[in-house]
């Protein structure tokens, strides 16, 4: 290969994004999660949308999703560089500009919010507004780099969309929606303190102060325990109000059951152990997290199906 | 055989995905729009002239479409 060649590759390499490099901006992983629990908060409401109008609902509660996503890597290029776990991501591999992320991110927030607007209401499109505040500027921008409590409380932006949806349909906030969106809010803690007992280098590293780098595992594994604890009554008392039911119960206390004999096996376990087996039962917990926050949505979303009333009535299920 | 450059594939392909989100875009502001009409939603608005359309003594009741 000649010089000439051989600079065209390194600068196209580095030059320009290709379309696939401009999907990763908007974090299609984290999308998925949000377009399913958007999904379940839209179906399980009370009031149905035209087909059509549910799709663009969805499609643009993902598309503000994808756009926090895209502002979180411009704003966070420099930490996610040193970070193993983020160090692929396109601004920090070259792909794509830390400019071009701010456009895409802004240009997205904004289609996104006035379409949802124009397709369903302004509560949805103001909660979606506000999701992409939250996390893009208090814990992107704030939160992030400053406080152990950051997941805490910036896992109040991951919460939102199924109460973007249930407002989607309703037009109104309702128990049933703040429900939701706390079950989502109490799970993120052990969810993400979990990740950082395993992945506690890159955080150091990185110098952002999560729980595992500022107070040490023993404190962040009775932290995942507590906020587990606290978890389990909100879940399982979603069984007795309008989007739950006998096989939602069924499924929430098992799913409860586990997680919290997973936080128990966490908090009684000494680093050493830990260590021993290259963090095994933390890898297990984060693992189950996922199936957990999975297991109740979907059981929210059976219960909206028409066979759910008929099991309803035939035991006698009188919430 | 004249081969492409590798950057110019990964321009094609990003053009042609820009140019398939154009068009799903449109094709779903298209259904939303008939999702509406069809529904019988107002489709006007203020506009600082008069239109008779929204004038409540003037408005006929929008028969539901079957």
């Amino acid at each position: 290969m000649s010089d000439i060649q051989a600079d065209i590759t390194a600068q196209s390499r580095t030059g320009e994004a290709g379309f696939g490099d401009y999907v990763q901006l908007l974090k299609p992983r984290v999308m998925s999660l949000v377009v399913f629990t958007a999904l379940v908060g839209l179906m399980v409401a009370p009031v149905s949308l035209h087909p059509i109008e549910a799709l663009a609902a969805i499609i643009f509660i993902a598309l503000g999703g994808g756009a926090s996503g895209a502002l979180n890597m411009w704003w966070d290029a420099d930490i996610d560089r040193v970070m193993k776990r983020t160090a692929k991501r396109p601004v920090p591999a070259g792909t794509v500009q830390a400019g071009e992320a701010l456009a895409l991110g802004l240009a997205l927030s904004g289609i996104s919010v006035v379409m949802l607007g124009l397709a369903t209401n302004l509560l949805a499109a103001g909660l979606l507004a506000f999701t992409i505040f939250f996390y893009a500027v208090v814990y992107t921008m704030w939160l992030k780099r400053s406080t152990p409590q950051n997941i805490v409380i910036g896992g109040a932006a991951g919460a939102f969309p199924p109460m973007i949806g249930w407002a989607a349909a309703t037009g109104s906030i309702s128990l049933e929606s703040v429900l939701m969106f706390m079950l989502i809010f109490m799970w993120t803690p052990p969810h993400f303190w979990a990740l950082a007992l395993f992945m506690n280098s890159d955080y150091s590293k990185a110098k952002v102060p999560m729980l595992t780098v500022t107070h040490g595992r023993k404190v962040t594994r009775t932290h995942i325990l507590v906020y587990t604890i606290a978890l389990a009554p909100v879940a399982v008392g979603a069984a007795f109000t309008s989007i739950g039911g006998p096989i939602y119960l069924a499924v929430s206390l098992l799913l409860n059951a586990l997680f919290l004999l997973g936080a128990w096996r966490i908090w009684r376990r000494p680093e050493e152990a830990a260590e021993a087996d290259k963090y095994a039962v933390e890898r297990r917990f984060f693992a189950l997290s996922l199936a957990y926050l999975f297991g109740h949505f979907a059981a929210f979303m059976i219960e909206a199906m028409p066979f759910a009333d008929t099991v309803s009535a035939a035991l006698g299920w009188g919430f | 055989m004249h081969r492409e450059h590798e950057l110019h594939n990964r321009r094609w392909g990003r053009n042609l995905g820009v140019a398939l989100t154009l068009a799903a875009f449109i094709a779903l502001v298209f259904g939303l729009t008939i999702a509406k009409v069809q529904r019988g939603d107002s489709m006007q608005a203020a506009d600082h002239t008069y239109r008779s359309g929204l004038d409540p003594a003037t408005r006929a009741p929008v028969e539901p479409v079957e």
